[in-house]
């Protein structure tokens, strides 16, 4: 009997696993795996990294745009292969990291990288690359391009990724929408939307849970409704903080808008536990334009921040310890930007944030 | 070659300037596909009104519930069909990377080639949450390009409400300051977790992160529901040639104003060698003929920054493991949350130490998704309920090095005391 012909394809059953990693790591690395001693920074962008064992390894960094073409990963291999020693390492930034066990090949592989439009630095107290989102580009919620931002950040920010000059390493992030995917940063920009969601009462129905939406919002705003005869849901627009919350799960709730999603720009967050314990990061500014395409307004006070601070600040001072040093209310004197009511906080315990004491510098 | 570009007067502006241009790249993609024409003219449509036109959907492969994340497009003609037909999808595949992100060049050109095949050929190195995004694919793609991957012996990641996609550090691989195996950690936790990944049925995600010591490069206390973060309980090392090699090139002020001043408890003196305590805490390390320092270990809250600042002359110490934080993530809905201590030291030496923590890992996971509401993460759920009700019900011993005070208000009844402290007693008895 021979078998009815099908055109059901050949199921291939998954294999489920997750990989250990040590056929991906540079041979020194397994051989001095959990024996490094020390390291050291002979010039930016380069760490060298000594074992118990002897063994050296001199890592390069270079800066990447993070999504990228495939041609650019094959050019990053070619020069991998080519210069160093066919190994590579990606940090949490995005940034490339070449490893190769001989200082001589260390000044070839800098050359090659910068031959092909890469920058090598990143490392140490310099302003490393921007951990960022999908934007435009691919989100299904964002009220902003990554991207974009990012890249007329950097361009901005290009000599200070070459260079150690910083008082410490600057961390930055962008998010597209207030659920800040990019992550807390010494400095960051985020998207503050400033208008109610706008409500296509027509399609809430067949495409939100209500109960679900109902229950997203943080401040108890939104409340099931019938519009026009058929089941919606309202926004009591005087208690909306405009955060968003309901746009993923209801996207007829559109709280995009072209004009008053702004942006609004964070300090002082810090996930390290060195010196002080982790923070979290302050809004300073807001009510920025959304201007793509090379967001003039976000990088103009973003550059003001950040030469402050390296004007100023002490060697090892993050952005934060810095804040813990001068206070306040210089560092709003100092960069010149606004303290406006809406930077004090009316969020749950929020009377934390407030100054509870006479220390006041004057 | 591939059909006109559209034109991209915004997206035009984003090649100039030093920084590695994302738009040149897609360029160069939309050269030999139809399909990145569309893209461009897509994200410029985004830019010339500022607005995002990618929504939702359902599509996955066979036998995952997740991992695929679905765009379709929303700009459409009159007659409701794609202005941008090339691009009406663009679906992510999110494949877990190596943990710490260590690669050869052989598996990224193999990946390449796969992604030139049948995606877009445009790979973000890395998501937020730590996996490969292979951006750009359409619905009849997605199933020969994961099988692709599947075969090379990668496996999908985390998307909805799910165990995530984990992180983990550079490590022991290259860092002197690790102090675990942060790699064997994350693997184990994430085979442990691979159903909870791939089929999402928790009240909302939950993230593993790893980092080998409290720099804690990957994040993990702001970003994870649970952060391993390396630490260790005894002295901490010291190496007289380097901290010598140190002063000498650095000299007292920048000791005084960069290394001792800056130590958070102050843990950190200056001495004459002869005046050095010899008691069981106390690390020491000469600078000079005629000086050294002297740090109290019990003091020390192991916060890095003088081993950051004198690497190799001060160092982490031997007994080794990790402090693990629970409920970290970012604003949405209840604000802010960084992670909390649920365990001060947790050892990681041994194979059983390593299963150990994958245990607590699971324990969490089920009363996380026992008793969490819908959408609530883990942190929300301890707001919730009190952290002395989750760790009675993960069965974790309370402990003062969770709290950064104790108690600050009389709103608790307290008749239970007496009990507590025969308790506490009974125990220290015991031990």
């Amino acid at each position: 009997m021979s078998q009815p012909t099908t055109s059901q394809p050949q199921m291939r059953k998954p294999v489920e696993g997750f990989l250990d990693n040590k056929k991906f790591l540079h041979p020194k690395f397994v051989a001095n795996y959990g024996n490094w001693k020390y390291h050291d920074r002979p010039r930016p962008g380069v760490l060298h990294h000594v074992s118990h064992s002897g063994d050296q390894v001199w890592t390069v960094r270079a800066g990447t745009q993070r999504q990228m073409d495939h041609y650019t990963i094959r050019r990053l291999c070619d020069i991998a292969d080519n210069f160093a020693e066919g190994f590579v390492h990606f940090t949490i930034r995005s940034n490339i990291e070449f490893m190769v066990s001989a200082e001589q090949k260390v000044a070839p592989l800098i050359a090659e990288l910068e031959k092909n439009g890469f920058p090598v630095g990143g490392t140490g107290n310099s302003v490393s690359m921007v951990s960022h989102t999908q934007g435009w580009l691919h989100c299904d919620i964002p009220g902003t391009d990554a991207s974009g931002v990012v890249k007329s950040m950097m361009d901005g920010l290009y000599d200070e990724f070459k260079a150690e000059e910083m008082p410490n390493r600057v961390h930055l992030s962008t998010s597209c929408c207030e659920i800040n995917c990019g992550g807390q940063a010494d400095i960051a920009v985020i998207i503050q939307h400033t208008k109610p969601p706008r409500i296509n009462h027509e399609m809430v129905a067949n495409v939100c849970e209500r109960p679900t939406v109902v229950a997203r919002c943080p401040v108890a705003a939104i409340r099931p409704a019938l519009v026009n005869g058929k089941p919606s849901l309202e926004v009591d627009e005087k208690k909306c903080i405009c955060c968003g919350a309901c746009y993923p799960p209801c996207p007829p709730m559109q709280i995009n808008d072209p004009e008053y999603s702004k942006l609004a720009i964070w300090v002082g967050g810090k996930n390290s536990n060195a010196r002080g314990k982790p923070t979290f990061m302050k809004m300073v500014a807001s009510g920025l334009p959304n201007n793509a395409p090379r967001w003039p307004e976000v990088n103009a006070v973003v550059g003001n921040i950040l030469r402050t601070y390296k004007a100023d600040a002490r060697p090892w001072e993050r952005l934060s310890d810095w804040i813990d040093r001068i206070g306040w209310p210089r560092f709003f004197e100092k960069t010149g930007l606004p303290f406006t009511k809406y930077l004090i906080d009316d969020w749950r315990g929020s009377r934390a944030n407030l100054n509870a004491s006479t220390h006041i510098r004057f | 070659m591939a059909k006109p570009m559209h034109p991209t007067p915004n997206l035009d502006q984003l090649e100039s300037g030093p920084w590695p241009s994302f738009v040149t790249g897609l360029k160069r993609l939309a050269k030999d596909k139809d399909y990145v024409v569309d893209v461009l003219g897509h994200l410029e449509h985004s830019y010339q009104t500022r607005k995002g036109y990618w929504k939702g959907g359902t599509v996955g492969v066979r036998g995952y519930g997740g991992g695929v994340i679905p765009r379709f497009t929303e700009i459409k003609d009159d007659a409701g069909q794609p202005v941008f037909k090339d691009a009406a999808e663009f679906h992510t595949i999110r494949i877990m990377p190596p943990p710490g992100m260590h690669y050869d060049t052989a598996t990224l050109r193999q990946m390449c080639d796969v992604w030139e095949k049948y995606g877009s050929g445009l790979i973000a190195l890395h998501g937020q949450t730590g996996d490969i995004m292979f951006q750009g694919c359409t619905t009849e793609n997605v199933q020969p390009a994961w099988d692709e991957f599947n075969k090379m012996g990668f496996d999908m990641g985390g998307a909805g409400p799910s165990v995530r996609t984990g992180m983990s550090c550079v490590g022991a691989a290259r860092c002197e300051q690790s102090c675990y195996d942060e790699a064997k950690a994350h693997t184990m936790v994430v085979n442990r977790f691979l159903d909870d990944i791939h089929r999402p049925a928790l009240p909302y995600k939950f993230k593993f992160k790893f980092s080998g010591c409290p720099n804690d490069c990957m994040n993990s206390i702001q970003r994870s529901d649970m952060a391993i973060i390396g630490t260790w309980r005894d002295n901490m090392r010291t190496d007289e040639a380097l901290a010598k090699k140190w002063f000498a090139k650095h000299g007292m002020n920048e000791l005084v104003n960069d290394v001792v001043s800056r130590c958070p408890t102050k843990a950190i003196q200056i001495k004459e060698i002869k005046d050095v305590r010899k008691t069981g805490s106390i690390s020491s390390v000469a600078l000079n003929d005629t000086q050294a320092l002297e740090i109290d270990n019990k003091d020390c809250v192991r916060c890095m920054h003088c081993i950051n600042v004198m690497t190799g002359a001060l160092a982490t110490g031997v007994d080794k493991g990790a402090t693990i934080l629970i409920g970290g993530k970012r604003t949405l809905k209840i604000g802010d949350l960084m992670g909390t201590v649920a365990v001060p030291f947790f050892k990681l030496q041994n194979d059983e130490d390593y299963e150990n923590l994958v245990e607590l890992g699971q324990t969490i996971i089920d009363f996380f998704a026992e008793n969490a509401l819908e959408h609530e993460r883990t942190g929300e759920m301890i707001e919730r309920i009190g952290l002395v009700n989750f760790l009675e019900g993960i069965g974790l011993e309370i402990d003062a090095n969770m709290v950064n005070s104790p108690r600050m208000n009389p709103y608790v009844n307290t008749l239970g005391w007496d009990e507590e402290v025969a308790k506490i007693n009974a125990k220290k008895a015991a031990a």
